[in-house]
């Protein structure tokens, strides 16, 4: 079993991390999993699994980690306060790090009327603070929430979300801060193109000294499209693709635009190499894992680090 | 106050058919407030039931009565004189009126005929929204006076989510953003620093474990 996150073991080595998403297939498919992990090996240090995201029902985030686990590989539990309570919540952390998973990113999640089951009720027990504030308290204390001991305490490194780019501004930096309090030791940010955007709130961030307390990767998704980054500017929450990157999309012909969405997707990484107290990359290929091999090689993000297990 | 809506006519038509005289019950307070259950509404639910018996030739006797309060019992218990002249009550009182009315006169159906919503205000002519779940433990200094248990999509005592967009909800464009209007609030106040601390989780045991809540004042009880 795992003794330690690879994630945590190349930020404390002081490496630049890469990390990618691998989505769960929607049925009870693990040959899909391990397909997506084998594309993955060797080019990224941890595996984010996305836990039925937006709102549409798939394998579990948690079986789908225990299967990457299996493969060898050191996967990020995405864990939603859509759909469990605090007792569900407690029990999964428990479970997961009791399988060797070792890291967790808490999330609020999409909402319910996003997806195939706009009838569910939303639980929202806990919110990602909160849900970061009950995790650390386990790690750290030794007792979940309430103050009740644990037999033995999960091993996890934690995660938050950030976007750089929702509104208002002020109130992100306000909220981030609040996630390194609540126990956030990494951020995964939405995918930057606005590189602007993310500089300036890069540097609200650094006015706080933030960068200092957290580890904070930038999230990058590679366009396969024009109309892919057409649909993501005007439909996905959170999302800001400036005109000057969508002319450029629109400016090549249909059987080239993956291509140019790749270059992008390395240029923007080489820029956000330069930006002060960035520790690492989140690449974000969605259902196009076999972009991300090109993109690292790319964006000479290879090879990966690899340290004696110990 | 609470707000409530009429349930469709053919719902309401298909609970009665069994009963042949029938009283309407309406309830002068908040549900005559969201023109839903005063005595305006329930005189044209009386009106278009009692056409709709003509129309099918059914043997109809529908009256109506309309009450200040359907959720306190003093006002109910008057309806003692009248109601044995009826198969069944429709009340067009709020769940808590349908309910105290059917607890008081227990030997009679009490049917629904309005769907009970929300606690919220009259924001314009025929607007309501809903502000407030009754959680027990008012939150709203902390948030500048807007309440994002009930109108943040997520309930987030810590929010914003990243689906805020030019200050709406990503669930519906029309609505505004909750973690917005605190921000803004609270902006205008200086209290921004409010929004510094974590609210830890909520205990919801008042409100959701020990089954239905209640208030007894001993102060207030004769």
């Amino acid at each position: 079993m795992r003794a330690m996150s690879q994630l945590k073991r190349v930020l404390d080595n002081g490496d630049m991390a890469v990390t990618a998403e691998c989505g769960p297939p929607k049925g009870a498919d693990s040959e899909a999993i391990f397909k997506k992990a084998e594309l993955l090996r060797g080019k990224v240090d941890a595996i984010n699994v996305t836990d039925n995201q937006t709102a549409i029902v798939r394998m579990s985030s948690l079986s789908a980690c225990s299967l990457l686990i299996s493969a060898g590989l050191d996967p990020v539990l995405q864990v939603v306060v859509r759909d469990r309570n605090r007792i569900a919540l407690q029990s999964d952390i428990l479970g997961a790090s009791a399988m060797g998973i070792r890291n967790i990113l808490c999330l609020s999640g999409d909402h319910q009327s996003f997806g195939n089951q706009p009838e569910a009720m939303g639980v929202f027990d806990l919110d990602s603070i909160q849900l970061m504030q009950v995790t650390k308290t386990m790690r750290d204390k030794g007792t979940i929430w309430g103050g009740d001991p644990l037999t033995k305490a999960p091993e996890l490194f934690i995660g938050a979300v950030a976007n750089p780019f929702a509104d208002p501004l002020e109130l992100r930096i306000i909220r981030l801060a609040k996630k390194i309090s609540a126990g956030a030791n990494f951020i995964q940010t939405q995918c930057v193109y606005n590189l602007d955007r993310f500089e300036e709130w890069m540097n609200m961030a650094r006015d706080r000294g933030l960068p200092d307390q957290v580890s904070i990767l930038a999230g990058v998704t590679p366009l396969k499209s024009s109309r892919m980054a057409q649909y993501m500017r005007d439909r996905v929450s959170g999302i800001d693709i400036p005109d000057e990157l969508m002319n450029r999309m629109q400016g090549v012909p249909k059987n080239r635009q993956r291509q140019e969405g790749i270059n992008i997707c390395v240029e923007t990484i080489q820029r956000l190499k330069e930006v002060q107290g960035i520790r690492g990359f989140h690449i974000m290929a969605i259902e196009w894992e076999e972009a991300v091999g090109e993109i690292v090689e790319r964006a000479d993000l290879l090879p990966r680090p690899s340290y004696d297990q110990g | 106050m609470i707000t409530a809506e009429q349930k469709p006519i053919d719902e309401i038509r298909e609970m009665i058919e069994p009963y042949e005289k029938i009283l309407l019950l309406g309830c002068d307070s908040c549900v005559a407030e969201c023109a839903a259950g005063g005595e305006k509404e329930t005189a044209m639910l009386a009106s278009t039931l009692r056409m709709s018996a003509k129309m099918d030739e059914k043997k109809a006797l529908i009256q109506e009565k309309t009450v200040d309060r359907q959720c306190v019992k003093d006002f109910i218990l008057p309806l003692a004189e009248i109601i044995d002249r009826y198969d069944a009550v429709l009340s067009l009182g709020c769940g808590a009126g349908v309910q105290a009315v059917a607890e008081i006169f227990s030997e009679i159906p009490i049917i629904p005929a309005l769907n009970t919503e929300f606690i919220g205000e009259t924001r314009d002519q025929g607007y309501w929204v809903e502000n407030c779940i009754g959680c027990g433990d008012c939150m709203l200094y902390y948030f500048g006076g807007v309440c994002p248990l009930t109108r943040c999509a997520k309930s987030l005592l810590n929010g914003p989510c990243g689906g805020s967009k030019d200050g709406k909800c990503e669930v519906d464009p029309e609505v505004p953003c909750a973690w917005q209007l605190i921000f803004e609030r609270l902006s205008r106040f200086n209290a921004l620093d409010r929004l510094e601390k974590i609210y830890p989780p909520k205990d919801w045991s008042e409100k959701q474990g020990l089954g239905p809540r209640k208030i007894i004042r001993e102060d207030q009880q004769l």
